[in-house]
């Protein structure tokens, strides 16, 4: 056997792995986006191009919204997660592994349950909602479930680790020196932390941010348990048109319609930061 | 535990890259030819011919054996319904607990019925709606002899003869039913609910549960503009449409609700809503909740789930005998017992009630409480308030459920 081919062979069963799990249902869901029909008289190949048009046309405001909460999450992520990656990699020494594991063990929960645990403890009369009433600090009317910030804090929650975990990788691996050496010329600690600390951990950043607003947006489950009249998203309006309406074409538009405007703000985003600066190369 | 940052750069730099190196060459072509060749699949519906009840049981032979599915908490965990059918009968039940909602339920058999394979069961258990009735008119479901159900013909509930999306029972049986009303907390709406009004009223506002379920919504929608669903034609839906977004705009209603609804109306998040009856039943026996139920004024409705037989059983004849085995007496007060909802067989009550006698303690108290209930039994005077779903013409599903999906989807 010719070494050339080795890792080829080596690669084959993730190849087909991909192609049978991942390719082949996408063709599959392509054509069904481009057919027409119902039912009762069976789905029939027409390539109507005016599904996806409709589609987009109808539910532009759930998609825009997606986007809204999706961004917003991982803006919430970003200022609550950098600090936490910047303390676990430079403050806390040799427990780094504990804390780390702190972070994923509600990982090792399932998600819709972790979901659902937020309405006990966001309940009108709940723990955290009730308590402040009792104590005079928020009105008798006040409410958090049901609404879009209650919609953006979920996912905020749900997907903190994958801001966490990148720029902690980062950072973690970052020569101490580097910010002696800013020390040493006579930075102040806010100095050095902007000039060399924080540019230096933008890709992880980059990768953060990523691997946050992808799933954020696409997530249906916090706008189901936690969302209100208003707060759909188009996950949840894809999983109703295949589901609830049986419109397959309808929802298997609205699913390459929300694939494609990710990977458009992902080629978009990538082109702003730098592929080089995201690639974590130096130089 | 420790992560690997390369991962997430390499995923990063990978989705960064676009670059269409050699093997991206290959792959292009190879993906559109793959789309090429699905471009010409479609998805047919295969309806099949209406079949004669003689002639589809003429040649049908008992096994010995049949495969039943139902919901969960569907019958006592010891299935002791179905224990006396293998002792009386000798045919064996496998039940499986497999149908969790009715449209992923749907979307396993429907390919496997479209192909004329077998749906994997004898017997299912089906909620009235837009699935049943798919089912119903694509012929995929076997035509009911009559000659075959003694204890139905003799014990069947007269209100449950004469469903608009099966008149006659030609294909389904009832397995139990339940009504669609309005469950509220006294103490804090603080006055008595007695309408679908009331969901309406502006004090209640931001306390509103209503559910997500586009039928259930409409006919609430329906009745309160004094329509009956089943009579209502696309003008009414509009209207009914119209009120409801009325009232979501409003700032009324709290959330849009599915089986989840009971939580925030124990929690007080919800003080009044939407709900089903055999939920608050079994809600405020075992939790000691004081929910009460009411039927509304302008009617509420009863839905109903259904025993079909798939038209590719293996097993039909055995199906149907443990169907009608169903409707006796003694069996049906066994599992009303259990379900706490709605019994298709109207002298349950009175088997109730005497057990209940002879039981003592606790259990007399619930078997009291059970016969009593008007959500278990509606009395007649209920039964004329209970109205039937909506059942949209052939082709007018979606139209129908997307009016009402663009108020809970918004």
């Amino acid at each position: 056997m010719r070494p050339r081919a080795v890792p080829y062979l080596l690669a084959l069963p993730a190849w087909l792995w991909l192609g049978v799990f991942f390719v082949l249902p996408l063709c599959g869901m392509l054509s069904v986006s481009l057919m027409t029909g119902d039912l009762l008289s069976g789905f029939t190949q027409t390539f109507h191009l005016g599904t996806y048009a409709e589609a987009v046309q109808r539910y532009r405001v759930q998609l825009l919204r997606s986007l809204l909460y999706g961004g917003s999450a991982t803006l919430v992520c970003l200022v609550i997660g950098y600090p936490v990656a910047y303390w676990i990699a430079f403050h806390a020494g040799r427990s780094r592994g504990g804390y780390l594991l702190l972070l994923l063990l509600p990982f090792f929960v399932s998600f819709v349950l972790r979901t659902v645990a937020w309405q006990f403890v966001l309940a009108d009369d709940g723990v955290v909602l009730g308590t402040l009433k009792d104590a005079g600090l928020l009105p008798e009317g006040a409410r958090v479930l049901n609404s879009a910030p209650a919609v953006v804090f979920g996912l905020a929650y749900a997907f903190l680790p994958f801001m966490v975990l990148p720029i902690y990788a980062v950072l973690d691996r970052m020569d101490r020196r580097l910010v002696e050496a800013a020390r040493d010329l006579y930075a102040g600690r806010a100095a050095a932390f902007l000039r060399v600390v924080l540019p230096y951990s933008l890709p992880g950043v980059s990768a953060g941010v990523l691997m946050t607003f992808v799933p954020a947006s696409s997530d249906y489950v916090n706008a189901a348990v936690l969302g209100g009249p208003g707060t759909t998203m188009i996950g949840n309006v894809i999983q109703t048109q295949f589901l609830v309406n049986n419109a397959y074409p309808t929802a298997a538009a609205l699913t390459f319609t929300l694939m494609a405007v990710l990977l458009l703000g992902i080629l978009g985003y990538a082109l702003a930061a730098g592929t080089e600066r995201m690639a974590g190369g130096r130089g | 535990m420790e992560p690997r940052p390369s991962a997430a750069l390499a995923l990063a730099r990978g989705l960064a890259r676009a670059r269409i190196g050699r093997r991206g060459a290959l792959a292009l072509p190879a993906l559109a030819g793959a789309a090429a060749v699905l471009g010409g699949c479609s998805i047919p519906a295969r309806e099949r011919p209406a079949v004669d009840p003689g002639a589809y049981w003429a040649d049908k032979r008992s096994n010995g054996r049949l495969t039943f599915a139902n919901w969960p908490l569907y019958m006592d965990p010891d299935r002791t319904p179905l224990a006396r059918f293998t002792e009386r009968t000798g045919i064996r039940v496998d039940y499986r607990e497999t149908i969790h909602d009715t449209p992923s339920f749907f979307g396993q058999i429907q390919p496997r019925l479209a192909g004329g394979h077998s749906a994997g069961c004898d017997l299912m258990v089906l909620t009235n709606g837009r699935e049943l009735s798919t089912l119903l008119r694509l012929g995929y479901l076997a035509p009911l002899d009559h000659g075959l159900l003694p204890a139905f013909t003799a014990h069947g509930g007269e209100s449950y003869r004469h469903a608009p999306y099966d008149p006659g029972n030609a294909y389904c049986l009832p397995y139990a039913s339940g009504i669609t009303g309005i469950a509220y907390d006294p103490e804090r709406v603080g006055r008595e609910i007695t309408a679908i009004a009331d969901l309406w009223d502006p004090a209640f506002s931001g306390r509103v549960g209503m559910m997500r379920d586009a039928p259930e919504i409409a006919n609430f929608g329906l009745l309160l503009n004094g329509v009956a669903p089943a009579e209502s034609a696309p003008a009414d839906w509009d209207a009914a449409a119209d009120r409801l977004r009325e009232q979501r705009d409003a700032g009324i209603v709290r959330g849009y609700y599915e089986q989840d609804y009971l939580r925030p109306l124990t929690s007080g998040d919800v003080w009044l809503s939407m709900a089903w009856s055999g939920d608050v039943f079994q809600q405020n026996l075992e939790e000691g909740t004081r929910l009460r139920f009411v039927i509304p004024e302008e009617g509420a409705t009863i839905w109903t789930d259904n025993m079909v037989i798939p038209i590719t059983a293996e097993n039909p004849l055995d199906a149907i005998t443990l169907m009608d085995f169903l409707y006796e007496p003694e069996t049906a007060a066994g599992l009303t017992e259990y379900i706490a909802y709605v019994s298709p067989v109207p002298e349950a009550r009175e088997l109730i009630r005497e057990r209940a006698d002879r039981a003592d303690g606790a259990e007399a108290a619930r078997l009291a409480e059970l016969a009593a209930s008007p959500l278990v039994f509606p009395t007649e005077e209920d039964y004329a308030r209970l109205h039937s779903y909506v059942t949209p013409p052939a082709g007018e599903d979606q139209a129908f459920t997307s009016r009402f999906l663009a108020i809970t989807q918004e």
